[in-house]
């Protein structure tokens, strides 16, 4: 199935939640989507059968100044067709509905996000820093990031 | 042949005391700095809980702060027993961005390198697998086997491990003289060695015991908790990227996906997952091969590199079949000459998020066994 009539079955269901479809090669065509319905859109992906999504490839946090983006890569083994799903939300609230009981491997992809970049995941079951010491202050992979003088006595910058 | 099944107990109607038991972060079978949080019953694991993140070394932060050419080092040190396997996916994402088409002998070359480094790999992760169940003089043939393939790279790259070697738009230097010899006579010595660790480690009554019917992952877990590789496929699940979406000139060439099919234990036990690293092994000699045969001798391997790497504004998101499953770079530009951000789907990463589903009810010596048959290199767990 392409994206643009995976986009217009999803537009038909949900409506304004489903934002735009944005093709511009030779990037890969993505839908962005309103936060909110998130959950719902991607429990509509994995079980309808017209979809099919079973593997969720990966979660990218990214940052965009004013804007967390949160970037789904969804693929079906069955039926051999991927969608891109992205999330915008404000840097000071930036709370995402998490997906982990949908596909487990978004487990660990939502808590790196959480670690690198700070974003909350609404619903996930333990929602921890994974790659970074679990007492590190801050978010590293954010552009605005200042790293700490010190961490336990240790100097940081070398 | 055993018929052991795993411990299926109901705990809350046992009284006893859980121990909590620390494995690593130094110890000799968590293949590096891992730590596994274990609870047990007895003998019994009732829950593994991974601590990972001591050889964090910022790549995706560090990534953000160099040129995209100058990433590539760093894309070597993620998973450093593949590192050609590694560079693949990074340049050829690059590559489709700026929309360049590298010449034949490149794609040729860059096919052998890989495939030679994924059996590179497999005999790492057989040879420490055998480790962990107790086997070592296997350990041994294989170290030795693989260290000719690494005069190989060396040869042609200047290094053993960390290469450097696939560019964008072409390769650091062009292949010496007596290259295809080297690769076949190398292809023979995979495939003997191979014939003994069959004999001696694979069909070995103490490893089959140690092994089958330990681990096991059903095939819809396994997709649901996003495994790729030998993880994927050892349960049952016909998907290699080579085949599936064909990258690179894959589709040139003639080759089968190896499946766990439970032969001495249960489809997708860490028998299995071995199972199809070893038939794995095979393929790939086949690849190189055709692909030595078909290379062209002529051509310039640094014809199509860029004066200057800046994509267009845009993003991708693209993957390769790695050894040890689907590596992909999800990378945005914004027209500049550094990338805006690079993430990494390191197959390693998300293999090891099964370790708590599939080691409960094991006993605590078949944890070592199925962490080894999972094959993670930290390096590519904590990037």
């Amino acid at each position: 199935m392409e994206i643009t009539e995976i986009y217009n079955k999803l537009k038909d269901k949900f409506g304004d939640s489903v934002k735009d479809l944005i093709i511009s090669p030779p990037s890969d065509a993505f839908i962005a989507i309103a936060s909110d319905k998130l959950f719902d859109i991607c429990l509509e992906l994995r079980d309808n059968p017209e979809f099919d999504f079973d593997y969720l490839m990966c979660i990218s946090a990214v940052d965009f100044s004013e804007n967390l983006e949160v970037v789904y890569h969804i693929y079906s083994m069955n039926k051999k067709h991927k969608v891109i799903l992205k999330v915008s939300v404000p840097k000071e609230n930036p709370v995402v509905p998490s997906i982990e009981r949908i596909w487990r491997s978004a487990d660990w992809h939502e808590r790196e996000a959480y670690d690198l970049l700070g974003v909350v995941f609404e619903g996930h079951h333990n929602l921890i820093r994974i790659l970074l010491p679990y007492d590190w202050e801050g978010h590293p992979l954010r552009k605005d990031y200042k790293e700490p003088e010190t961490y336990h006595g240790m100097k940081v910058p070398y | 042949m055993t018929t052991r099944k795993f411990i299926d107990i109901d705990f809350s109607r046992i009284e006893s005391d859980r121990m909590r038991l620390n494995v690593g972060p130094q110890h000799p079978s968590t293949h590096g700095v891992l730590r596994l949080e274990v609870e047990l019953d007895g003998e019994v694991v009732t829950d593994v809980i991974p601590h990972i993140g001591y050889l964090h070394r910022c790549f995706e932060k560090i990534a953000e702060n160099v040129t995209y050419p100058q990433v590539i080092p760093y894309v070597d040190r993620m998973d450093y027993v593949s590192s050609m396997n590694n560079e693949l996916p990074y340049v050829m994402a690059v590559e489709k961005l700026m929309g360049i088409k590298v010449p034949d002998k490149v794609e040729y070359i860059r096919v052998i390198m890989s495939e030679l480094n994924r059996i590179a790999n497999h005999q790492i992760a057989i040879a420490t697998f055998g480790l962990d169940a107790g086997a070592f003089t296997p350990f041994l043939y294989l170290f030795r086997d693989r260290e000719y393939i690494l005069w190989i790279f060396e040869k042609a790259s200047g290094a053993r491990l960390l290469f450097n070697y696939f560019w964008i738009g072409g390769l650091a230097n062009d292949v010496y003289p007596t290259f295809k010899e080297d690769v076949l006579n190398i292809v023979k010595q995979v495939r003997k060695t191979n014939q003994e660790i069959e004999r001696l480690l694979i069909y070995n009554k103490i490893f089959i015991d140690r092994t089958a019917n330990v681990g096991i992952l059903p095939a819809d877990v396994a997709i649901n908790y996003a495994c790729s590789g030998p993880v994927l496929r050892g349960s049952g699940v016909q998907f290699d990227l080579r085949k599936n979406e064909p990258y690179s000139i894959y589709d040139r060439f003639d080759f089968e996906i190896p499946v766990g099919k439970g032969e001495v234990g249960t489809v997708g036990d860490s028998w299995d997952r071995n199972i199809v690293r070893m038939r794995e092994i095979e393929q790939s000699c086949r690849i190189i091969e055709q692909a030595v045969e078909q290379m062209p001798n002529e051509g310039d391997v640094q014809q199509a590199i860029p004066k200057k790497v800046r994509p267009p504004k845009g993003e991708i998101y693209f993957r390769c079949e790695n050894p040890k499953g689907e590596l992909g770079f999800y990378i945005i530009s914004d027209g500049k000459d550094k990338p805006y951000r690079v993430k990494a789907r390191a197959p390693s990463f998300v293999n090891l998020s099964v370790l708590p589903e599939i080691s409960r009810g094991y006993l605590f010596a078949d944890l070592i066994v199925i962490l080894g048959s999972i094959d993670i290199v930290l390096g590519e767990v904590d990037r």
